[in-house]
């Protein structure tokens, strides 16, 4: 079950080229087409050239906060005596995402070769694969890459004759959007309720198990065996400046093909909507782009006409995130998604910080009144001040998460908010205004 | 308790997967995994896991009412969850959720009389691009309009439902 939909003729595909092979998540499938050769290539450098050839690609992570990981990598001390640790975060739950899932099912020795590169850069010995709970199928999987990864001798002790042991387990979570952002998931990993911790220290000093840790995204891993094969240069040629490879785009919303398509970076995002994913569906008009995540603020049809890479979405005062686009017609609801949006933030606010936990709730309060038709033309502006007080005041990103596309609606679509409250008043009040 | 050979040997696994003395990061995982295979995380469970793992029942039951999926109540033998976030959403899923909650005549979180189904509106599983997509158990289904969710769910009541995702 290689795909779910169909593959665009624009798509480059250097992460994602074995997915339709047969047996693509089979060891021999990746040992007869490029696997493990990286990681022999690599067994040979030293952690500073590895780290050196990751920054020259230009590889950003993948997971949403687009940081570069080779400086990822080089911040984390390898003289401190203390074990260390390589975790991918498999725990994709940020709404419109669905790649990992992908890498996870049709190329787990990809995956297993990028934590490998990792795990000898700083010479740790254990690796977890954290993937969330409803992937069952897939730590299925994945556990299976690695026994075949053990029986051929990529893992286990003395790899290739190197002296050097690494070990690699799943590990599964349990429902918890929280979990994906990286203190929370080594609260999880550690057996308790993800929340977030105080950062600086940042995991690669202080991570799993109170030690220093390498935690990337499952993309961003998978992405590493290639540019070994190649060279950070070739890797860094893909995309644009300082945004180096491609990405794997999911796209998803009001569109005629929407699917999960490979592309380079800085890859115009009206072309991926009309030309890869098949342009807004049933002839329709397009009126705005969730352009990654249901974190990142809402661009209007206009502003689409961009490169899609970090910096140039981070420009127009969105940001590329996890590479998860919901594409919209002319005919959506922006408040109907607005509040879609908070509840779910609500719903995964872990609580442990004021202004995350009380302010989702508001924001799920008033929008659900406004959305019924009891709105007051004070609550527009409430919605952006309730925002606006959460911004940079919680421990974790999820309190940001929440506020910047509540501030991205009331910013580009206030016209919207504002026809609402002319439309006729619902007579019977909202469950959730009683519930005031 | 005793647990099937093949739960007791993934839960050695487990115990053995993490640093000396961290045998609580297996906390979640178990309690996960043996939910699948006895239905619901019950006291007996949380005292169980607690034993294994070293650590206290309060330890452990303090992160069954954090995680989504650990529920201290049976589920129906089947469990769907229909998830109804922005991707889902913008393709129909919140008409596919009423469509559910009218046909199964159940509303959020409940469970059928007989056991056999339960429903659960859900955030995001992942499959946005194949939206709108539910989760019997773990199997994923794709682009779900509301015929083939009655086709599904006649499939459970007559036995006939295949594991095999769609």
């Amino acid at each position: 079950m290689p795909r779910y939909n169909e593959t665009s003729p624009l798509e480059q595909m250097i992460i994602s080229y074995r997915f339709d092979l047969p047996n693509s998540a089979s060891i021999d499938t990746y040992l007869a087409n490029d696997g493990y050769v990286a990681i022999k290539k690599v067994l040979e450098m030293t952690p500073e050239a590895i780290i050196e050839e990751l920054k020259v690609s230009s590889l950003r992570g993948r997971g949403g906060a687009g940081f570069p990981t080779g400086m990822k990598w080089s911040f984390v001390p390898r003289t401190t005596g203390k074990p260390t640790y390589i975790i991918c975060n498999s725990d994709e739950s940020e709404p419109a995402t669905c790649k990992d899932r992908l890498l996870m099912e049709n190329d787990p020795h990809q995956l297993i070769e990028g934590m490998m590169i990792a795990g000898w850069t700083i010479k740790s010995n254990k690796g977890y694969i954290f993937i969330r709970g409803e992937y069952r199928y897939l730590i299925d999987i994945v556990d299976r890459a690695i026994a075949e990864a053990y029986e051929r001798g990529y893992l286990g002790k003395n790899i290739l004759g190197t002296g050097w042991d690494f070990d690699l387990y799943t590990h599964t979570g349990a429902g918890a959007y929280e979990c994906g952002e990286e203190s929370a998931l080594l609260e999880s990993l550690e057996g308790k309720r993800g929340v977030p911790r105080l950062k600086p220290p940042f995991p690669a000093v202080v991570g799993a198990f109170q030690s220093p840790t390498i935690l990337n995204n499952c993309e961003t891993f998978s992405a590493i065996p290639w540019i070994f094969r190649n060279s950070g240069a070739a890797f860094a040629a893909l995309g644009t400046p300082k945004n180096g490879g491609t990405r794997l785009m999911c796209v998803s919303g009001h569109v005629s093909k929407p699917g999960v398509y490979e592309l380079p970076m800085g890859f115009n995002m009206l072309r991926l909507i009309n030309e890869v994913a098949g342009g807004v569906w049933k002839g329709k008009k397009l009126k705005a782009v969730i352009p990654g995540g249901s974190s990142s603020p809402v661009l209007r049809a206009e502003e689409c006409d961009i490169p899609y890479d970090f910096d140039s979405l981070a420009k127009a005062k969105t940001m590329a995130g996890s590479g998860g686009l919901v594409v919209l017609d002319e005919d959506t609801d922006i408040v109907a998604v607005a509040l879609r949006t908070i509840k779910f933030y609500a719903h995964e606010s872990c609580g442990w910080c004021i202004p995350c936990r009380e302010g989702t709730t508001w924001l799920k309060k008033v929008l659900s009144r406004f959305h019924d038709g009891l709105g007051q033309e004070s609550d527009i502006d409430l919605i952006k001040d309730l925002a606006d007080n959460m911004l940079g005041r919680t421990f974790c990103a999820l309190g940001d998460a929440a506020a910047m596309p509540m501030q991205g609606f009331i910013a580009k679509f206030r016209d919207e908010f504002e026809e609402y409250l002319r439309k006729s008043r619902a007579t019977e009040p909202s469950p959730e205004l009683v519930a005031i | 308790m005793t647990f099937s050979p093949e739960l007791e040997a993934r839960f050695a696994r487990l115990l053995n997967s993490y640093p000396p003395g961290r045998t609580r990061s297996a906390v979640v995982p178990m309690l996960l995994y043996a939910q699948d295979e006895i239905g619901c995380v019950t006291q007996e469970l949380v005292e169980e896991v607690a034993r294994r793992c070293s650590v206290t029942p309060l330890q452990v039951d303090e992160v069954i009412g954090y995680y989504s999926m650990l529920h201290r109540k049976p589920l129906g033998k089947y469990h769907v969850q229909v998830c109804t976030n922005i991707a889902c959403q913008a393709v129909g899923a919140e008409e596919l959720w009423d469509h559910a909650c009218k046909s199964l005549k159940l509303a959020n979180k409940q469970v059928s009389a007989d056991g056999l189904v339960s429903l659960e509106e859900v955030e995001c599983i992942g499959a946005c691009s194949w939206a709108p997509a539910i989760q019997i158990n773990y199997d994923f289904h794709h682009k779900v309009t509301p015929e083939r969710f009655d086709q599904l769910m006649a499939a459970l009541a007559d036995d006939s439902y295949s594991r095999k995702a769609s």
